[in-house]
């Protein structure tokens, strides 16, 4: 069987693969048009940024490539955000690795900043300032920030991951496929929220449990969300669902009707005629809670991981709201984000009330990737949906998937408390 | 072990590359990052029906990869310590598989050979060679190409 290539390069992407822009820049180009032929692509676009997800250490292949990369004199031609690493370098020892790893670790993190990548560290590039504008062309892995840019945003990426996040930032260049396309990012699915009382869908946790029901039933499929009153839309529960649905299933891309960019573009248009429908119930919502929910609610609880994907500004906010109220944690309370989120916290005096609580803060990784909650720990509440699917594989450790609000008073109490109207 | 005779199977190349390994065939996708072992290309993911299987060294066939893009990754390693797949038989055009084995080969220069192929007429066991070149890729076995079956 004989194959005729349908990809056609543009003379400058001939000069980049021939070497003439130098051996890094070819090696990087030689990895995105292969893929582009692996993809069936006609031909490369341009991307207006990157974020790399390489920079998490996952054994000596990464590195080598990294550093080879670097060695030939390659350097990303776009603005380039880092991902979380394996390593927390604000707070030295708070990782527990062994001390090759560890080196091994801070060398691909130091490999991918002299390519120029910023050193952001974080899975919440969208929480930095320079956001993507809607309808732009962007090269972003991390299934969580690769979601958020599609779905909230309206900016545009295919499902980058590692190596290729890398040779996009590198040549600037991606095949043109998958949700670049625009025919691909139409709702083929639609799945219908109106039974869910409007009270239930007052938490981020709600949200995470909305958006692993909707890995389950979409896939990879593109859905939009009918019956939400966009007035309980916001981007932290954007945020929740999103990264839970991306991890219970391949989604890329979801849409709300009435409340993110292209469904509000789409209007009345959306959902298309004669696609499937699919009612979502609140008791399919607790059924999700439940099955994020490895403990036992009346299991012993050792701990609260708060901030998977990165907490937001807006959710330090409403941490300390609810920090008003006296009471210091009975437990160790974990809180994942990235400096700059953290510099701004402590700015706004959000942090100042968690930390007095006794929140301890990680930043540059996260606490379902590597090692920082003690081996002691059985059993870990949490908001997150992402953090409940991945932890008990990861860590070894039980979830309980709680509100915020739950997470707080469980804190304190040292035990799980649920509080049966939030849901 | 039944005998699977002598035959041939065409494909499309996805990676390119020129291989020999007994078959094993995953009767459902694989993800490599959390569901193989980075040291020993042992399948550990315990939802999987060839959990405990390695694929060090063997001719894989499987529809799809699926889960973390940190997938690409942990293949590199593994065909970088020498206990990844030998070729890969795949029934979509799977990237983040692809990506491993052109990471590899980019770095170490080992290449390994991924055809798309729905792998009809395959066998289900045995020795077979995988030959994919840019344009062309070709499974054979028994009399028809393998060293093991002369």
């Amino acid at each position: 069987m004989t194959v005729v290539s349908p990809l056609v390069l543009t003379a400058e992407d001939e000069a980049k693969l021939s070497g003439e822009r130098g051996p890094g820049v070819a090696m990087a180009m030689r990895i995105v048009v292969a893929l582009a032929r692996v993809a069936e692509a006609t031909e490369l676009i341009d991307v207006e940024s990157a974020h790399i997800d390489s920079c998490l250490y996952h054994g000596q292949a990464g590195l080598d490539f990294a550093e080879t990369l670097a060695r030939l004199g390659a350097r990303v031609s776009v603005p380039t955000t880092l991902n979380v690493s394996s390593l927390d370098l604000m707070h030295p020892g708070l990782v527990r690795l062994d001390p090759e790893e560890a080196a091994a670790a801070r060398r691909l993190m130091d490999a991918y900043v002299a390519l120029g990548a910023r050193p952001t560290w974080t899975c919440a590039p969208y929480q930095v300032d320079s956001r993507p504008e809607a309808g732009t062309d962007i090269a972003w892995a991390e299934s969580n920030a690769i979601v958020f840019a599609n779905s909230v945003l309206g900016a545009r990426t295919a499902r980058y991951g590692d190596f290729l996040d890398a040779c996009a930032a590198v040549t600037g260049r991606v095949p043109l496929a998958g949700l670049h396309l625009p025919a691909e990012r139409v709702p083929t699915l639609a799945v219908d929220c109106s039974d869910l009382p409007a009270h239930v869908l007052e938490s981020e946790a709600a949200w995470a449990a909305l958006g692993f029901v909707l890995g389950r039933i979409a896939g990879e499929e593109v859905s939009i969300l009918t019956g939400i009153d966009p007035a309980s839309v916001d981007e932290d529960r954007l945020k929740a669902l999103g990264a839970t649905a991306a991890s219970s299933g391949g989604v890329a891309l979801f849409h709300v009707a009435g409340s993110t960019p292209e469904a509000k573009a789409a209007g009345s248009a959306w959902p298309p005629d004669g696609i499937r429908s699919i009612p979502l119930t609140r008791e399919m919502l607790t059924a999700a809670r439940d099955e994020l929910s490895t403990a036992a609610t009346d299991a012993p609880l050792d701990a609260i991981s708060l901030g998977t994907p990165h907490f937001s500004l807006t959710e330090f906010e409403k941490l300390a709201d609810l920090l008003c109220e006296p009471g210091n944690f009975a437990l160790p309370v974990w809180i994942s984000t990235s400096r700059s989120v953290l510099a701004e916290a402590r700015e706004r005096g959000f942090l100042e009330p968690c930390e007095r609580a006794g929140a301890q803060i990680v930043v540059d990784t996260c606490t379902y990737l590597v090692p920082i909650l003690a081996d002691s720990v059985r059993t870990t509440m949490t908001t997150s949906g992402k953090w409940a699917w991945y932890a008990p594989a990861n860590m070894g450790i039980n979830t309980v998937l709680g509100t915020l609000a739950e997470c707080v008073a469980s804190a304190r109490a040292g035990r799980v408390i649920r509080d049966g109207s939030a849901w | 072990m039944e005998a699977p005779g002598d035959g041939r199977a065409d494909g499309i190349p996805l990676t390119p590359g020129d291989a020999e390994g007994e078959l094993l065939w995953l009767d459902e996708p694989l993800s490599f990052w959390g569901g193989t072992d980075l040291a020993t290309g042992v399948i550990t993911d315990v939802h999987h029906p060839q959990c405990g299987a390695s694929l060090a060294g063997r001719v894989v066939v499987m529809s799809a990869s699926r889960g973390s893009s940190s997938s690409s990754s942990v293949l590199a390693e593994q065909i970088r310590s020498g206990v990844g797949p030998a070729a890969m038989l795949l029934a979509s055009r799977d990237a983040i598989v692809a990506l491993g084995a052109l990471a590899a080969a980019e770095v170490y220069g080992v290449q390994m050979p991924i055809v798309l192929t729905d792998a009809n007429g395959v066998p289900r066991a045995g020795r077979v060679r995988v030959s994919a070149t840019e344009e062309s890729a070709v499974i054979l076995w028994g009399a028809c190409g393998t060293s093991a079956a002369v």
